[in-house]
């Protein structure tokens, strides 16, 4: 496999509050290569959105990147940037043109207060150096794109005057309006119905293929995971629990975290009237994280004394990470060893 | 949208008439008319009237007849744009109010100018800088801007500007200028008075269009839409005023409306401290002598610049909000 694009290694970021310090991305790695999409998944409040934020440089106060790297490899070659040290000067301009973003609330995300056409041209009057009318051209370009009907009509329009599946699509549009290389879909088909979500995810595979774009695809859905992504990180407290390739992971599941996010996803299969197997417990308070292996109250598999006290390091294995002493890392034990 | 503005005026022309109806009923409404205010003010400066000389008075004045004819009256005149003759004066009622309605429009703008130059930029402050020092001291400042009288805030800016710079504040020109006619060096002199009486009335309404500007922003700046915007990689700045501040505007076009009748009714006491020539103490004057065309037609001038101020606020309003001028059609 060729070099990753983007690379997060060790990503801290935390919110200091006066009730306390909430680590909200607690030590996250993956990887992103071009053309392929990582699907990032867990529960809500596992640090998904933190996460996304925090490679933008885009934290809500009083959140703040830590510790760790954040490495976008150049266009053209050359070393990798590190995004976390990167002055804020330079980062706007890895906003737009390097890496965008797309949200989960098509309607929240867009201003009411501006045409959607004055909303994507802004972006590309400011990166790409085009004067008003070649922006405007562009723009309805990338509404065509995104399949917007008429769209030399709808770019005068305000968003309040599409539908929720055509507000997708022009956020969509104006991501990709300085031709990123790595995009960010932050729950992109949450609030869609069900016709519209398989639309939004169809668009998004083909702008893939056709521009070779790095998809990070935040989700908390299986489903969205199984049919998009070609590698998954998933989250649990602040942590990739366990990352590798889309098929190994539904296949064979390491994680009992994954294994239980699995068991719980409905199918058509099932016997009609039974219960979904849930996960126990819920997910801790964040200042009251447990100690140990964060997962190890509802842990179904746990070894004992050694999850509550020790965190489990990251175990390499083709391809695949994952954080838990059922693959090995108990303190004492010779390296490789398994249980 | 062009009936929409249409069917505006027209109901603010049914309520300019409305309030003619209420405004002469509620003159009418206290024991007694103009006769006897103006018997009992000679009677206690020793002179008093005869009633043969009482009736005369009212027979003049058309006080006898029922309320509807005088109303009738009084309206079919005041639409020819003549509104009477003040009893207490002697003198036409737009020779009275004469200037005064200009100079309180031009105090009340003043004020408008200063409220929305210093709540805007506080405002922006205090919400992006949320619990900073600065914050904090602007809050303090606008509760105390809200809490302290604002006649009492006029008394103690003259008595420093008196103590301090030996200057005179009150009033709107300089005594020697009070009586000449207007000329540059009058309107020059107008300029010189007018900024501190404006402070002055702008304060109380500063300190809370802080505050809403301030609560409103911190809503908006949590939006999605403002991260969406930082996402394009736009400096904070832009972000910020582009998006949040402009969403937070709409507080700042209804607050038109409210501030012309606010000028001249609230702040009656702040006119007589300072001694403004507005039409507020004008229409204290009137009511107490039971000066019925006078105060009829300030109350009635005050019910159409409010009307007309709503009318414009919703003109503001319609250019400020996108949606609002959308959901016409």
């Amino acid at each position: 496999m060729a070099d990753p694009i983007l690379s997060v290694r060790d990503l801290h970021t935390q919110f200091h509050g006066r009730e306390g310090i909430v680590r909200a991305v607690d030590g996250v790695d993956f990887d992103v290569f071009e053309g392929r999409t990582l699907g990032v998944v867990g529960e809500s409040g596992c640090g998904k959105s933190v996460t996304a934020r925090s490679i933008l440089g885009i934290v809500d106060r009083p959140g703040r990147v830590m510790g760790g790297q954040i490495l976008l490899r150049p266009q053209g070659g050359g070393p990798p940037v590190d995004l976390a040290t990167l002055p804020q000067a330079a980062m706007r301009r890895i906003r737009g043109p390097e890496i965008a973003l797309v949200f989960q609330e098509p309607m929240a995300s867009f201003s009411q207060h501006y045409t959607i056409g004055n909303q994507i041209t802004e972006a590309i009057l400011l990166h790409m150096g085009l004067g008003k009318r070649a922006a405007r051209a562009r723009a309805i370009e990338l509404l065509d794109m995104v399949g917007v009907p008429q769209p030399d009509r709808r770019i005068d329009e305000y968003p309040f005057q599409l539908s929720g599946g055509l507000r997708q699509r022009v956020m969509i549009a104006m991501a990709l309006a300085c031709d990123p290389r790595v995009l960010i879909a932050d729950e992109p088909t949450t609030a869609l119905d069900v016709t519209t979500q398989a639309q939004i995810l169809d668009l998004l595979r083909d702008l893939q293929q056709k521009r070779g774009l790095a998809i990070i695809l935040i989700t908390h859905d299986m489903g969205v995971i199984a049919e998009m992504a070609h590698d998954v990180a998933v989250m649990y407290l602040g942590r990739a629990v366990e990352t590798g390739p889309v098929q190994d992971i539904f296949n064979r599941p390491r994680h009992p975290y994954t294994r239980a996010l699995l068991r719980s996803i409905p199918t058509v299969m099932a016997r009609p009237r039974t219960r979904l197997p849930t996960i126990e417990g819920s997910i801790p308070h964040p200042f009251d994280r447990p100690r140990g292996c964060a997962y190890h109250p509802r842990c179904s598999e746990k070894l004992g004394a050694v999850c509550e006290t020790h965190e489990p390091p990251p175990i390499d294995t083709e391809h695949r990470q994952v954080r838990c002493f059922l693959h090995g890392g108990i303190p004492g034990a010779p390296p490789g060893t398994q249980p | 949208m062009i009936a929409f503005v249409v069917r505006r005026f027209l109901l603010g022309l049914f309520t300019v008439w409305l309030i003619s109806v209420a405004s002469f009923t509620i003159i009418q409404l206290p024991p007694g008319d103009f006769v006897d205010a103006y018997i009992a003010q000679l009677a206690a400066s020793g002179s008093p009237v005869s009633a043969t000389e009482a009736d005369m008075l009212r027979k003049l004045y058309g006080l006898g007849q029922p309320m509807y004819v005088q109303y009738g009256k009084w309206i079919s005149r005041v639409v020819t744009g003549d509104f009477g003759e003040s009893m207490e004066w002697r003198r036409p009622v737009t020779e009275v109010i004469g200037d005064r309605i200009w100079l309180t429009l031009l105090l009340s703008f003043a004020a408008l100018l200063i409220t929305w130059g210093l709540a805007l930029p506080i405002g922006i402050y205090s919400a992006v800088r949320q619990y900073s020092f600065g914050d904090y001291a602007f809050t303090l400042l606008g509760f105390v801007g809200i809490a302290v009288p604002n006649f009492l805030l006029a008394l103690i800016i003259m008595y420093f500007s008196f103590k301090l710079f030996g200057a005179n504040v009150g009033g709107l020109f300089s005594s020697e200028m009070t009586i000449q006619p207007w000329s540059w060096a009058k309107a020059w002199d107008l300029a010189k008075h007018l900024p501190l009486p404006a402070v002055i009335l702008a304060l109380a309404g500063t300190a809370q269009l802080i505050r809403i500007m301030r609560a409103n922003l911190l809503d908006e700046l949590r939006k999605p839409y403002v991260v969406t915007a930082r996402a394009k990689g736009l400096s904070e700045t832009r972000v910020i005023l582009k998006y949040p501040v402009r969403a937070a505007l709409n507080p700042f076009a209804s607050n038109i409306a409210y501030l012309f009748p606010f000028l001249v009714s609230g702040s009656v006491i702040i006119s007589i401290v300072l001694g403004l020539p507005t039409v507020g103490p004008l229409l204290v004057k009137a009511l107490v002598a039971q000066d019925m065309f006078l105060a009829g037609t300030i109350v009635l001038l005050l019910g159409v610049m409010t009307v007309v101020g709503t009318f414009i606020s919703d003109l503001v309003l319609m250019w400020v909000d996108p949606r609002i001028r959308h959901q016409m059609d």
